[in-house]
């Protein structure tokens, strides 16, 4: 199986007024595991489907192991996808979907007969050769896409929101045996996702995508300490997000809230972010001071939303039997961690 | 990142192909049915069009003049407004009644209703005319009794009477399927709301629920009105003649191709025909806005008290029997020996089918021969136009799905008289024969009438098809003909081949392109031997022979492509629900 990387360079999609992707240039490297993240509408799908050769950009190149396949069809690309709906053909049983793209490359009779047994024995469905799609549940039929893509040996594997169709606890399960088996055969794979744990957990990077750009690429936990700005913040877990001055030395300032000791490079307007985790609250008002508005208890955390001047503070506290809890309507005080903020500008 | 760059690369040159997401395969398509529709659609019918206004110079209104001065144009026209009018009528009276038992009650005449909703469209009304006659006519089987018990007669088939009795029985089913499906879409809640305001019985009818259906109704009345008012062959059988399409097929028979009457008539068949659609087409497009709203049943069903039940059997059994009065009448006529002033035939015998087995084998192959062409190309063609229209952004498009659906109101006379006056002098190479009465272009001539069905058919499965299901295949290495033989189509299969068999059992029963284009009786095919046959007294009974030989063909034909596609569905459906 030869591995490639693939190269989006200044790709943009779309037309003036209904532009999709707008200048997006990244690489994914051989080997990799990278992910797609984004809401709705953000152009991840479509960047994807660049990737497969479904449609044409309007500026910019896409590159599969330095080959330049921006013109060519996705029936000669040799990039295997997995579709979000599976796509499994029903009027062919299941080793007669894992053997079409086999069929399509002239490989001979036998030789395909063994590759399809060994792809479908590699997503545990060996005795379900003989199977119509219909009569699979939708974690198999979703091996059994997996398996059909896999067979081509593909030189990207690119996965189209893949688990979006089962429930919680096959999606768990289900990304586990994804990210095995792409380690095991060390494929190059883009995994499409608006699931921010789903893209934490499995992807060795991200790309962070929204109106079409891209927001931040990293490593998970880099872009989860330190975000880019504001989206990103918000976008990947819960954050704290007040408008306000950095001063010289490191101090934040906003309409009754203030926090020193942040490494900020420059002075002026400016944003910060802060984890809910990285807030203790004490009963004497320190530093800070505040009311606590809303109580949620969320078994391992209690959320507390605290009222800071005109600000409102998200809170969360680890919950242990002794532990203190506050109640609505309680003046707390507020500990910031600084060192875990960040300053957007 | 996206703020590194200060200048935007140049855009790509993306071709315009890309951009309409269509490969040359699309292309070849496109410009295959584009060549069809134009050749044998369009330019026939503008030929007719424009030879009603042009006298040889430039554009007249003198030959619209001389039709509207000409009283026996005028009478002739009134007499279709009329008698389509009126076939409306009969079909309300009889489809309204059975639509509102079927959605407002429970009971297992519903079933029944169902079937009469089918069983008059497997026969065409010219087949069942002249059996009518002998059943409801002046000296016919119902008249005969009612003279012997009462002492009077009632006029079912005199004149216009009796089109509009043949017609109004045989369609009358457009308006119940079309009425019951826009009753049973309305959302209860519409109903439940008025009921809640105070709002009942009657009131709750007339006010709300008759309103909601309305759309359908006119769907239903309109096609009603424009299949009667272009129909050529059930007066012509009754002997009725002095109606527009009628008129239009003498003068061009006897007058001649030259003759810019038969034109005229033709250029107002279209007309109208064409309005008639589009008010169809109109109201059943308001009717989504109207009821469109989940999560609500249809309207409250209630069980019948005696009495009711009572009625509503007594009025199906009419209906139903009335239905079948051109079946039975008929099968009576093939089977009989000599039917004439009694109410059944003297005797009962079987030498009208061996007469046509014996001499008529030729038309049954021909039929086959030419529908079965004319039903491949509609298929063929239905596919692609479907896959146009749902798979690519080509250009013109939908103008092409268009104009192969409006084929639907074009009357078959228009198109035959088109396809003669285009054609005719067009000599096929070898045998010198004019290619307008070639063989070949009779299966085209019913290709062109019956590819809106095929259409609708293909679209309808393609529709179902999602498009995940082609990427796939693309991806794995198949290119667009290898996708559309390998993936399409199999999966169309169902829908095609219901398609097939629609088109193929519809034009087997065509007559107004027939009559136009056969000039030999050795390569006419079914219709046209029933209407020979049918001319003559002693030929009635080989005629309703092959009649009814062209019902079951059409009924088989029908059932099994009704059965190929439920067990197409139910494949996968029970797959689906053993996992």
């Amino acid at each position: 199986m030869s591995v490639a990387g693939v190269d989006i360079e200044r790709v943009s999609f779309g037309y003036e007024s209904t532009k999709i992707l707008d200048d997006v240039s990244l690489r994914v490297e051989k080997g990799e595991f990278f992910a797609f993240l984004g809401p709705s509408g953000s152009g991840k799908t479509t960047l994807l489907r660049l990737v497969a050769g479904f449609g044409t950009p309007s500026a910019g190149a896409v590159r599969v192991n330095g080959r330049d396949v921006t013109d060519t069809p996705p029936w000669k690309r040799n990039v295997g996808m997995v579709f979000q709906s599976y796509a499994l053909w029903p009027h062919m049983t299941v080793a007669k979907n894992v053997a079409f793209g086999l069929e399509r490359r002239d490989v001979p009779k036998s030789e395909i007969a063994r590759r399809v047994a060994a792809a479908l024995d590699l997503v545990g469905l060996g005795a379900y050769g003989d199977r119509r799609p219909a009569q699979l549940s939708g974690g198999q039929q979703q091996r059994v896409a997996v398996a059909r893509t896999l067979v081509i040996e593909p030189e990207v594997l690119l996965l189209d929101e893949p688990l979006s169709n089962l429930d919680a606890k096959l999606r768990v399960e289900m990304r586990q045996e994804i990210r095995e088996l792409q380690r095991k055969l060390g494929l190059t794979t883009i995994y499409v996702t608006h699931d921010q744990e789903e893209a934490n957990a499995v992807a060795d990077r991200i790309a962070v995508l929204d109106g079409g750009r891209i927001q931040q690429l990293g490593a998970p936990m880099a872009l989860y300490d330190r975000p880019a700005n504001r989206f990103v913040a918000a976008f990947l877990g819960t954050a704290n997000l007040i408008e306000g001055d950095v001063r010289e030395g490191g101090r934040f300032e906003a309409e009754g809230f203030a926090l020193d000791g942040l490494s900020a490079p420059r002075a002026g307007r400016a944003c910060v972010s802060f984890r809910p985790h990285d807030v203790t609250l004490t009963a004497d008002g320190s530093t800070l001071s505040g009311t606590v508005r809303h109580r949620e208890f969320l078994g391992g955390t209690v959320r507390y939303v605290v009222a800071v001047g005109k600000h409102s503070v998200t809170v969360d506290t680890v919950h242990r039997r002794d532990a203190r809890a506050y109640d609505v309507g309680a003046a707390v005080g507020l500990a910031i961690d600084a060192r875990q903020a960040s300053v957007l500008y | 990142m996206a703020d590194a760059s200060l200048s935007l690369p140049a855009p790509r040159r993306v071709g315009l192909l890309a951009r309409w997401e269509t490969t040359p395969f699309h292309l070849f398509c496109a410009a295959t049915v584009a060549i069809f529709l134009i050749a044998f659609l369009i330019v026939p019918v503008a030929t007719v069009v424009f030879v009603a206004f042009w006298d040889g110079q430039g554009f007249t209104l003198v030959h619209f003049a001389d039709f509207f001065r000409t009283s026996i144009m005028m009478e002739a026209t009134w007499n279709s407004i009329y008698v389509a009018l009126m076939a409306v009528v009969v079909a309300t009276v009889i489809a309204v009644p059975l639509a509102y038992f079927t959605v407002r009650f429970k009971f297992k005449g519903a079933a029944l209703i169902q079937t009469l909703g089918v069983i008059p469209l497997v026969m065409p009304p010219f087949v069942g005319a002249v059996a009518m006659q002998l059943v409801y006519g002046r000296n016919g089987s119902i008249n005969l009794l009612l003279m012997d018990w009462f002492g009077f007669r009632i006029p079912f088939m005199e004149g216009l009477n009796g089109v509009i009795f043949v017609q109004g029985l045989h369609y009358f089913p457009f308006i119940l399927l079309n009425l019951s499906a826009a009753l049973a879409n309305i959302d209860s809640a519409m109903e439940e709301s008025a009921q809640n305001l105070g709002a009942s019985g009657w009131t709750l009818f007339s006010r709300i629920v008759f309103p909601l259906a309305m759309p359908g109704y006119i769907a239903g009345a309109a096609l009603v009105f424009a299949k009667v008012f272009d129909d050529l062959a059930t007066p012509l059988l009754l002997n009725v003649n002095n109606m527009l399409a009628p008129q239009a097929y003498l003068r061009i028979t006897s007058v001649g191709l030259a003759d810019p009457m038969g034109y005229v008539i033709s250029t107002i068949l279209v007309l109208l025909s064409v309005l008639a659609v589009w008010l169809s087409l109109l109201s059943l497009k308001n009717r989504d806005f109207a009821t469109q709203q989940r999560g609500g049943g249809g309207l409250s069903k209630r069980e019948l008290r005696p009495w009711e039940k009572i009625g509503a059997y007594v009025f199906i059994a009419v209906a139903l029997l009335l239905a079948l009065s051109p079946h039975i009448g008929i099968l009576l006529l093939s089977l009989g020996t000599i039917w004439s002033f009694s109410v059944l035939p003297d005797a009962f015998t079987f030498k009208h089918y061996l007469t046509v087995f014996r001499d008529a084998g030729g038309m049954m192959g021909n039929t086959v021969l030419y529908c079965g062409l004319a039903a491949l190309i509609d298929v063929v063609l239905g596919t692609m136009i479907a896959y146009l229209v749902l798979r690519t952004k080509l250009p013109g498009r939908q103008i092409i799905d268009q104009i192969a659906m409006a084929a639907v109101a074009v009357p078959g006379l228009v198109l035959g008289i088109g396809i003669l006056r285009v054609y005719f002098d067009v000599k096929m190479p070898f045998s010198g024969e004019s290619v307008a009465t070639f063989w070949v272009m009779l299966a085209i001539a019913y290709a062109v009438r019956r590819l809106p069905y095929a259409l609708r058919s293909c679209t309808a499965a393609l529709q179902q098809l999602h498009r995940s299901l082609e990427e796939a295949a693309e991806c794995l290495g198949a290119d667009k003909s290898a996708v559309m033989r390998k993936i399409v189509v199999p999966l169309m299969a169902g829908g095609i081949l219901a398609g097939f068999v629609t088109s193929f059992a519809t034009a087997a029963v065509e007559l107004s392109a027939t009559l136009l284009l056969v000039t030999r009786d050795a390569s006419a095919p079914l219709s046209y031997g029933i209407y020979v046959y049918m001319q003559s007294p002693a030929g009635r009974g080989p005629g309703a022979a092959l009649g009814v030989i062209a019902v079951v063909v059409v009924a088989v034909a029908t059932w099994a492509a009704y059965r190929v596609a439920e067990r197409d569905r139910a494949k996968r459906t029970r797959e689906g629900a053993a996992a």
